[in-house]
């Protein structure tokens, strides 16, 4: 159980900073991001384990609030750099690293690229940030990819008019290839080094072209990636195989903003909605029966993967992309206590998940069954 | 009235109202001589501070909260097992006003106030005891509010002899007045070890305070056998002060008389009791423990009276005594004046009129009195950059009006980022609310078609349904091919899908792209084929004719496709 922690700003961001060396190490700070209000901050947070004992259900105290900064205009994307550096992205298209000095507990700016993503005439919204220190990559409503390096204050690559239409989050699927969604339904692979102003692989849905909000990879299998859009439907893509989604779930009946594979624990993935409710999805592959056999929602995609690998080793084929069939378990479980209004952003890192809401809330939840 | 600063003084003044501010701006009016330098300068007055304080947004974001689950308990339960929710949800609003002032480090009197009010009324309306009941109730009430006592208590108790410690007996009169009897007795205690020679009369005393008997509701014990031990127990203290047991010790005699109820000696300690809600409470508790919820404004108008000098009852006070009348309309009317925010007023009578407690008070355009105060709240709520969402649900419970304010409201909000739109757009979708939609829809691409964003643009069409503009979208792009000779933004064309039939234009724009692909690909036959369909099926505009019969041409040429072409063009 979760309680809520009433900020007086709506948090369109959190984000855990990385624990640095052992796996038992529970994360304990994080970092939010506000939207919508005069003057935006970024903040950052404590959860410390206090000595209050008699505490059940992973209910810890209040987080409290370490360090906070003006941000200018809604922060829509952001990510730790590294233990001291924070990215984000501003809806007025400037791309900014914080620093977080832990001596004095405070928190700066380090270096900015003010109109990054822009339009001839206007600024156009930053509306997502991925790094992998010192390579920060972004992308935003005017269409543009850029590739960034902290401590350069030069552009190291611009794709100019990468997609007719606002690139809404991109993730890293290997160092040298990303992947970006679009409102009008597509996964674009791009391939950095081949510095080509097309992407090397278009993926969509046949049918409704359903603007995509959230990408993510699974952290070990790196060919399966889950997307999230405007239906609420959570798909999972085999991107060697095809250019359609392999398995569809429905999931939301609003907008799903963000998507995350466990990191270290990736049968588990959560997702966040604007119709307010968290998902924390288990998949399990319990049955020896081999996949071709089996029906699931696009049979077609399955059993040609099927086909691929019939004679391979069937583990391969990993659950997420049965989906919820006869052949993997799929359950979801709500993890906020009630509806609340939007949930814009989760993080979840060891056992603790943490997300922030549109009530101006967020909800910390440290003993997340993985 | 402020002076607005940065008006320079002598100037005239222009304004305007906006939905929660004025516009204010000098004018250069004047009746007659030269007209002075202009200011370059609009002020916005805001009336409503309130709702930019970081604290209080806690209070509405939590509230919020709790008033939406309100509304969704289920109107079918009978109201006897819905009482229990009611005053759980009361107790919810007030702890969520106790954390805003305990926040706020020094107490915010407004806030004390509208705790104390919306308790009475919790007490008095929701869980509306019997008598009995009611007078332990109101005990607990005036003990939460009054808790200075505590830490007097504590000064005296930390000190090396609390009973010569100055505050001593201000603490233990200040026990009896609020009934607490057993902590009476502990300190009295500490006063008769000091005073072996008069232990009897201690002893009398203490065994006085312990067999005052106070009503049990769980109990077997009637109300009217309580009312006789009480009525005993009273008799017995009267005897041992008429016989002058505790003459001798002046303390203790005002103790006695305290117990028995003595109006005079209560007054005579007014500064303990310190407002004349304490002293009805007190007086009812040694006078009439029995007190019925109809007997109630009597002693309220007395005690009132009694206790207030000037006789000028401030504002908090009227509400109170509206409150023991159980004028609960008056209460909200003196509640909407006195407080410049909504919130107390619009939340407390959506809570009563759950419990059925409000007969229908029709103001004169027609919507009832819960419906006005949250329809007043939520505009307010609107006004705010951010809390704008919050009020939506609101406007959602207020069945006759909410839906026109809403639709009136919704399309003020500025969007400046696509997020924003999107959770604007999914919230007239959610209300079925087209025009809305249609028109955020229309704003958005025609921003994105100013910024070249084709792609974005369309998107927002297919939203909105809007073939009309997906056919501008195409236009566009066909004038592009035109003027440049080659298709821009492929990604999109090539991947249109069932988008397509959105409109003919965009079916056209896709068909004919195809057709270039498979020009390219040099499968001619094919090429001709979708050439040909696309002239008949009369879809192409006028203005692309020549254009189609000029990419005829070089197609004829090709043996394979010719016989078609002939055929084709007849």
């Amino acid at each position: 159980m979760e309680s809520a922690k009433y900020v007086s700003q709506k948090v369109s961001k959190a984000r855990w900073r990385p624990v640095s060396s052992s796996f038992l190490q529970q994360p304990e700070i994080f970092a939010t991001g506000s939207w919508d209000n005069e003057e935006n901050k970024i903040s950052i947070w404590s959860v410390g384990n206090y000595e209050n004992s008699g505490l059940e259900d992973g209910f810890e105290g209040d987080p409290q609030l370490i360090c906070e900064n003006k941000h200018d205009g809604d922060v829509l994307g952001l990510q730790f750099l590294d233990q001291e550096r924070i990215v984000t992205a501003s809806s007025t298209g400037a791309v900014t690293i914080f620093r977080h000095h832990h001596n004095s507990q405070t928190i700066s700016v380090s270096q900015q690229w003010v109109k990054a993503h822009h339009y001839p005439c206007d600024n156009a919204p930053c509306t997502a940030v991925v790094c992998s220190s010192p390579e920060i990559i972004t992308v935003g409503e005017d269409g543009r990819i850029i590739v960034l390096r902290a401590d350069q204050d030069c552009m190291a690559q611009v794709i100019e008019n990468a997609d007719s239409s606002t690139i809404h989050a991109v993730t890293y699927l290997r160092t040298t290839e990303i992947l970006t969604v679009n409102s009008i339904g597509q996964i674009k692979l791009w391939d950095l080094r081949q510095q080509s102003n097309s992407a090397s692989q278009i993926l969509s849905l046949s049918g409704d072209r359903v603007p995509l909000y959230c990408i993510d990879r699974h952290p070990n299998q790196q060919h399966i990636v889950a997307t999230g859009g405007q239906d609420g439907m959570l798909c999972m893509w085999d991107v060697r195989q095809g250019s359609m989604p392999s398995s569809l779930m429905e999931a939301h009946s609003a907008e799903m903003w963000e998507v995350h594979f466990h990191p270290t624990n990736p049968d588990h993935l959560f997702t966040c909605s604007e119709d307010g409710s968290l998902l924390h999805w288990e998949t399990s592959s319990h049955s020896d029966m081999p996949s071709f056999l089996q029906g699931s929602r696009n049979s077609s995609v399955t059993s040609r993967s099927a086909m691929a690998l019939a004679g391979g080793n069937q583990s391969l084929i990993s659950a997420w992309l049965n989906g919820d069939s006869s052949k993997s378990r799929l359950e979801t479980t709500h993890m906020l206590p009630s509806q609340t209004l939007s949930v814009n952003s989760l993080d979840v890192l060891g056992q603790c998940l943490v997300c922030g809401t549109d009530g101006e809330a967020i909800f910390i939840n440290k003993q997340v069954p993985v | 009235m402020q002076n607005i600063s940065g008006i320079r003084p002598g100037k005239r003044m222009g304004f305007a109202w906006g939905p929660g501010d004025i516009l204010v701006y000098e004018t250069q009016n004047k009746a007659s001589g030269p007209t002075g330098s202009g200011c370059a300068f609009i002020h916005v007055v805001r009336k409503d501070e309130d709702i930019y304080s970081p604290i209080l947004r806690k209070l509405f974001n939590e509230s919020h909260h709790i008033f939406v689950g309100l509304q969704t308990i289920k109107d079918d339960l009978p109201s006897k097992s819905k009482k229990p929710q009611f005053v759980s949800i009361s107790r919810n609003y007030r702890s969520v006003i106790r954390a805003c002032m305990e926040e706020l480090q020094q107490a915010v009197s407004i806030l004390l106030a509208i705790e104390l009010i919306w308790n009475l009324c919790e007490v008095l309306f929701i869980d509306a005891a019997p008598a009995g009941s009611l007078l332990l109730h109101l005990l607990d009430w005036v003990r939460l509010h009054k808790s200075d006592v505590d830490e007097k208590a504590k000064g005296v108790l930390q000190s090396d002899s609390p009973a010569e410690h100055r505050d001593y007996w201000d603490v233990v009169l200040s026990y009896v007045l609020q009934g607490r009897l057993e902590d009476t007795r502990k300190m009295l205690m500490k006063q008769a070890m000091l005073q072996p020679a008069a232990k009897s009369m201690y002893k009398l005393m203490d065994s006085l305070l312990s067999k005052m008997p106070f009503y049990n509701p769980g109990g077997t014990q009637t109300l009217t056998e309580f009312d006789v031990k009480w009525r005993n127990w009273h008799e017995e203290v009267d005897r041992y002060l008429k016989d002058n047991s505790f003459a001798s010790n002046q303390h203790l005699e005002v103790i006695c008389k305290i117990l028995l109820g003595d109006e005079d000696v209560l007054l005579e300690h007014k500064e303990l009791l310190s407002t004349w809600y304490y002293f009805l409470i007190t007086r009812l508790l040694y006078c009439h423990p029995t007190v019925k919820p109809t007997e109630l404004h009597y002693y309220a108008q007395s005690s009132m009276m009694m206790f207030l000098d000037s006789g000028v009852p401030e504002p908090l006070d009227s509400i109170l005594l509206a409150a023991f009348e159980f004028d609960i309309h008056q209460v909200i009317k003196d509640c909407s004046i006195a407080l410049n925010n909504w919130w107390f007023v619009a939340h407390l009578t959506d809570l009563l009129d759950h419990c059925k407690l409000l007969q229908s008070h029709n103001l004169h355009f027609g919507s009832n009195l819960r419906e006005f105060l949250l329809l007043e709240y939520a505009s307010g709520l609107f006004t705010h950059h951010s809390l704008w969402q919050c009020a939506v649900d609101y406007f959602d419970h207020c069945p006759e009006f909410g839906r026109v304010y809403l639709e009136l409201q919704i399309e003020r909000v500025p969007l400046d980022t696509e997020r924003k739109a999107l959770k604007v757009l999914r919230i007239c979708e959610e209300r079925q609310m087209s025009e809305q939609v249609r028109s955020i829809c229309k704003i958005m691409a025609m921003r994105a078609v100013r910024n070249n964003r084709l792609g974005s643009a369309l998107s927002w069409s297919i939203r909105a349904k809007d073939a009309a503009f997906a056919t501008l979208i195409s236009e566009r792009f066909l004038q592009d091919y035109c003027a440049k000779g080659t298709f821009s933004d492929l990604d999109l064309i090539d991947n249109l899908g069932s988008t397509m039939l959105l409109s003919d234009r965009l079916t056209f724009l896709g068909k004919y792209r195809e057709f270039h692909k498979l020009y390219g690909e040099k499968c001619f036959s094919d090429a001709a084929k979708l050439l040909l369909s696309l002239m008949t099926a009369k879809i192409a505009p006028q203005s692309f004719w020549m254009t189609l019969l000029t990419d005829a041409l070089p197609l004829l040429e090709q043996k394979e496709v010719s016989p078609h072409l002939n055929i084709g063009l007849k």
